[in-house]
């Protein structure tokens, strides 16, 4: 039989090949200036329990009031996945006992959450594409963080943390491989980071996945799964499933059963480790609470937040393709981070021929600015060429007062000492020479200088490339290379 | 000057108004009176200085013109409602000695208003209880007593400490909260009025909860009109408290003295329990006749969920508690025992700082929201709760204006009678839970004696947000029943 060639990655086992069944619970931070239910900051990096109201420490008589501006990113969100946005949810309290906990239980919503079933569509590798689905999306609090290195004897709390918004996106089990889940993960921060709905820092903790993760027999029912916890690192994600599926597979085939249980990564041995099995998972006596109304909105509030919504990387994606002749991958580098994209765009933005440059423009992005902020180590926001800069060096290319190679080094005068590059190429005399009574003058005395050349030229015309060379450097890289190349060839008969 | 303690919070406005008193006299013989009192352990803490201070302040307000609608009133407030720089226990082992950096919303409007406040009023812990005997303070003594008899009564719970100091003129008026019946009951038990609003009417911001669905404030007074005026102090939409309702507050007292002519009284056939004691069957019937005296008309009705309010009420508020009271860890403040580790400083803080009532309905309340559980009880308890409101909806739907009940099956009990069986002590909210299910309002006004001398009180039960027609209907009852007082013992 002629299947179509799987669109994820099989892993062999001593019994045949195997299929992974993923699904995610992502956690992200909601970009708010104040907490879920109370009105402290939600600043990062403040002193310990310096963000802390009546609310977050759970002080006696103290009452939830939810933060409008939270609702409204879940619902951006929401509209950011092609979800079903719910015009009425309710808030449930999730108990339990922890210190990070004031409360004794983490308001959340369990069976009527914000937002249903959405989508997103993931680009891999060779083009392909794959969708995969959400369940749902949850608004939730976050806890406080335990201290346990400030004291040999007592833990400590920091409740800075305790109540700020947190999105609970969950995905349904469509994803397949590990490769799969990177793009995912990767995908979602970008819409995030798009709708200005969380900051995607995955070190600050801003988002953080568990990985339910089970094998099956391509086609077959679906396995016990596993859930590792806590996963802050898109790499990590990739390590923990490709050794969790290979664990899950040699039990399964030595005769083993699997166990659903909570387990962690462990970065340093890359593996994964048991935390707690289902037994003692927690009971949370989930209920609604009390102290808040059902939260209900308009579909007019759904729809005004629609019309505002920012453009999102697949959209971008197509209109760089479509409208500047990027290539697939070009677009896919540019749109992957909203401040490349962004950059990107200003640059498009002050060009004087968008049409024609705007694909030189890119590749002026993607390989000499991205490739030296990588070598240096720096992000966008701290590019010593800016977008102006950028496209004003793209510009004098494309209108030919500067050839590719002059450029390089007008880029590299801007990445170091700044300035005008219109200017510069002024006043240190970059300008490319396209006097053709000049150039001639020098291609003449290259020709009379190499009479065996010329006639080897003559049998070999790829030897005009040699020609250009000498004038280009005699003309210390000015002369226009579209006119030394006619020039010559007319010169040498070629 | 020790008459002062015997008046009305109406009289004794008019008295700060005509000079006749200042607000330092009339607080004063209320330290006085409280100070004699001790022995009914009706507060928990007594604030002197502070209340002087506050009377001082109300009778400069008064003299320049300024002086609110509660200027120089001494009011107690129940210990579950948090107090600035106040120790507020909710007569806790657990809170210690917790003293809020924050005012509840309630009291700051009382404040605002004018009022002054003599100290902090017992309560049965965390608000549970009917006879104000969980109290980690001790149990309050009721100052009525059975005719010719020493006995030691309670006055009801869980506001026994603020319908005890009201009853004996230890304060003007008092705050109070119910949640299912908490307000009503120890009212009925000591002869005084006690409203429990809609749901909705009064912020909860800063009261203690104890099950957040059902818990509303009130006052405790010794006469309708007097509650009347306390309620649109305490009233009013609060944007800290969701659940708080955004509508005018109307001038309540403006509700007594309307007529009732052509209003439909309800009375509902199964509030007419087996067993019932004659004399309460008489009183409500008295009651009936009173309110058809004054024009009303009477119809009987049926409430055909009663006999499901009580077992739902005792899971939705312990389920609701077990949660509220989770905060209570020995982690951030109050009561810490020393453990080896996390669980063990839980269960050791817990064990000690809450009391046997306590714990059963934490107890209680994890069980019936347990996996397995949930659907049993938890939802079922909550379709008994719709069902109940859409009983009182037919009911109100069919033209009825309020709704008349006994306040409680039987008049105040012995201290230590009802410990025994916690279903018995139960019993005693039969006729005020479904009010508190339904959200709606609900007031208790005392309306005769037992036989042996006791105050009994009636019920009646308003449409949302129409507690101005229960201060018509209650002053009636009033004007045909009299005031009481219990003769002084202590």
């Amino acid at each position: 039989m002629n299947a179509p060639a799987a669109p994820h990655k099989l892993i062999k086992g001593a019994t045949g090949d195997w299929e992974v069944v993923i699904g995610m619970e992502i956690h992200a931070q909601v970009t708010s200036n104040s907490k879920l239910f109370s009105g402290a900051s939600t600043a990062f990096g403040g002193e310990p329990n310096s963000h802390v109201s009546l609310v977050d420490a759970a002080m006696p008589g103290m009452l939830p009031v939810i933060n409008e501006e939270c609702v409204r990113q879940a619902v951006r969100t929401g509209l950011g996945l092609n979800a079903k946005i719910n015009l009425r949810s309710v808030f449930d309290r999730k108990n339990y006992f922890y210190p990070d906990l004031p409360q004794g239980y983490q308001i959340s919503q369990y069976k009527s959450p914000i937002v249903g079933e959405g989508e997103v569509e993931l680009e891999l590798d060779g083009g392909r594409s794959v969708t995969i689905g959400i369940e749902r999306l949850h608004l939730e609090q976050d806890a406080g963080k335990l201290l346990h290195d400030q004291s040999p004897t007592m833990s400590y709390v920091d409740l800075n943390r305790s109540g700020v918004a947190l999105m609970e996106i969950v995905s349904k089990p469509d994803i397949r491989d590990a490769e799969q889940a990177k793009a995912y993960v990767t995908k979602l921060r970008s819409i995030l980071r798009y709708l200005g709905t969380c900051d995607g820092d995955m070190e600050k903790g801003s988002l953080r996945a568990d990985v339910n993760v089970s094998v099956r027999k391509p086609g077959g029912p679906l396995g016990t799964r596993c859930e590792i916890k806590n996963m802050n690192s898109v790499n990590f994600i990739g390590q923990a499933i490709e050794y969790e599926a290979r664990r899950q597979i040699d039990i399964i085939e030595d005769g083993g059963t699997i166990d659903q249980e909570t387990r962690l990564f462990d970065p340093n041995k890359v593996e994964t480790r048991s935390m707690r099995s289902k037994e003692e998972a927690h009971d949370y006596r989930y209920f609604p609470d009390p102290d808040l109304l059902p939260l209900e909105f308009s579909q007019a509030f759904v729809d005004d937040l629609k019309a505002q919504l920012p453009e999102l990387p697949d959209a971008k994606r197509s209109r760089f393709i479509t409208g500047f002749g990027l290539s697939s991958y070009d677009a896919s580098v540019l749109v992957a981070e909203r401040e490349s994209a962004e950059f990107y765009e200003t640059v498009l933005a002050g060009l004087a021929d968008k049409a024609r440059d705007g694909k030189l423009a890119a590749n002026w992005v993607i390989n000499e600015l991205f490739g030296r902020l990588n070598k240096e180590s720096m992000d966008i926001a701290s590019s010593p060429v800016s977008a102006a800069q950028l496209g004003a060096i793209v510009d004098l290319i494309g209108e030919g007062t500067i050839s590719g190679k002059i450029a390089k080094d007008l880029f590299e005068i801007v990445w170091q000492e700044g300035g005008d590059p219109r200017e510069l190429v002024e006043t240190r005399g970059m300008k490319q020479v396209t006097d053709l009574g000049a150039i001639e003058k020098v291609v003449d005395d290259i020709i009379a200088a190499n009479p065996d050349k010329v006639e080897q030229a003559k049998a070999k015309p790829q030897l005009v490339g040699w020609f250009v060379g000498q004038v280009m450097k005699s003309s210390g890289g000015k002369a226009n290379p579209q006119a030394v190349n006619d020039l010559l060839k007319s010169k040498l008969g070629i | 000057m020790t008459d002062l303690t015997s008046l009305t919070i109406a009289e004794a406005r008019a008295g700060l108004a005509s000079k006749s008193f200042t607000a330092r006299e009339l607080t004063d013989a209320h330290l006085a009176a409280i100070e004699a009192a001790r022995v009914l352990n009706a507060y928990v803490l007594e604030t002197p200085d502070r209340a002087r201070e506050m009377a001082k302040a109300a009778d400069e307000k008064i003299a320049k013109g300024e002086g609110g609608p509660l200027a120089g009133i001494p009011l107690g407030i129940k210990d579950l409602f948090a107090t600035r720089d106040i120790r507020t226990t909710a007569c806790s082992k657990i809170l210690g000695n917790f003293i809020p950096p924050y005012e509840s919303t309630v009291t700051t409007q009382l404040w605002r208003d004018g009022a002054v406040l003599l100290g902090k009023l017992n309560n049965d812990e965390f608000a549970m209880g009917s006879s104000n005997e969980t109290s980690c303070f001790g149990p309050v003594t009721n100052p009525w007593r059975r005719d010719g008899s020493n006995t030691t009564l309670v006055p009801g719970g869980s506001s026994g400490g603020s319908a005890s100091a009201v009853a004996a003129q230890l304060c003007m008026g008092a705050t109070a909260t119910d949640t299912g019946g908490s307000i009503r009951q120890p009212a009925a038990f000591t002869a005084t009025v006690g409203i429990k609003p809609t749901y909705g009417r009064c912020s909860r911001w800063g009261i203690v909860a104890f099950a957040s669905s059902l818990d509303q404030a009130g006052p405790i007074a010794r006469s309708v009109r007097d509650a009347a005026i306390l309620m649109r102090s305490m009233a009013g939409y609060d944007p800290r408290d969701t659940t708080s309702v955004d509508i005018a507050v109307p001038d309540y007292e403006a509700a007594i003295g309307k007529s009732v002519k052509g209003m439909k009284i309800g009375i509902p056939k199964e509030y007419r329990l087996d067993g019932m004691p004659a004399e309460i069957e008489k009183l409500w019937s008295e009651g009936a006749e009173w309110l058809k005296a004054a024009g009303a008309e009477l119809v009987e009705v049926s409430l055909p969920h009663t006999k499901y309010a009580l077992p739902a009420y005792y899971i939705v508020a312990p389920a609701e508690a077990s949660s509220n009271l989770a905060r209570y860890d020995g982690v951030r403040y109050g009561l810490r025992e020393g453990a080896k580790n996390i669980i063990e400083m839980y269960e050791n803080t817990r064990a000690e700082g809450f009391g046997a009532e306590v714990r059963r309905r934490v107890l209680i309340g994890t069980y019936v929201l347990s996996a397995g559980y949930y659907d049993a009880y938890y939802l079922r308890a909550q379709k008994v709760r719709t069902l109940i409101k859409k009983d009182f909806e037919d009911c109100f739907a069919k033209g009825v204006n309020a709704i008349l009940t006994p306040a409680t099956p039987s008049a105040a009990f012995g201290i230590g009678e009802k410990g025994a069986d916690p279903v018995e002590m139960y019993l005693n909210d039969i006729f005020t839970v479904t009010v508190n299910m339904a959200g709606l309002p609900g007031i208790a006004v005392p309306a005769g004696k037992d036989t042996q001398g006791l105050p009994l009180g009636l019920q009646l039960i308003g449409r949302a947000f129409d507690e101005e027609t229960l201060f018509s209907l209650g002053d009636i009852i009033e004007q045909a029943a009299g005031r009481f007082a219990p003769a002084k013992w202590w």
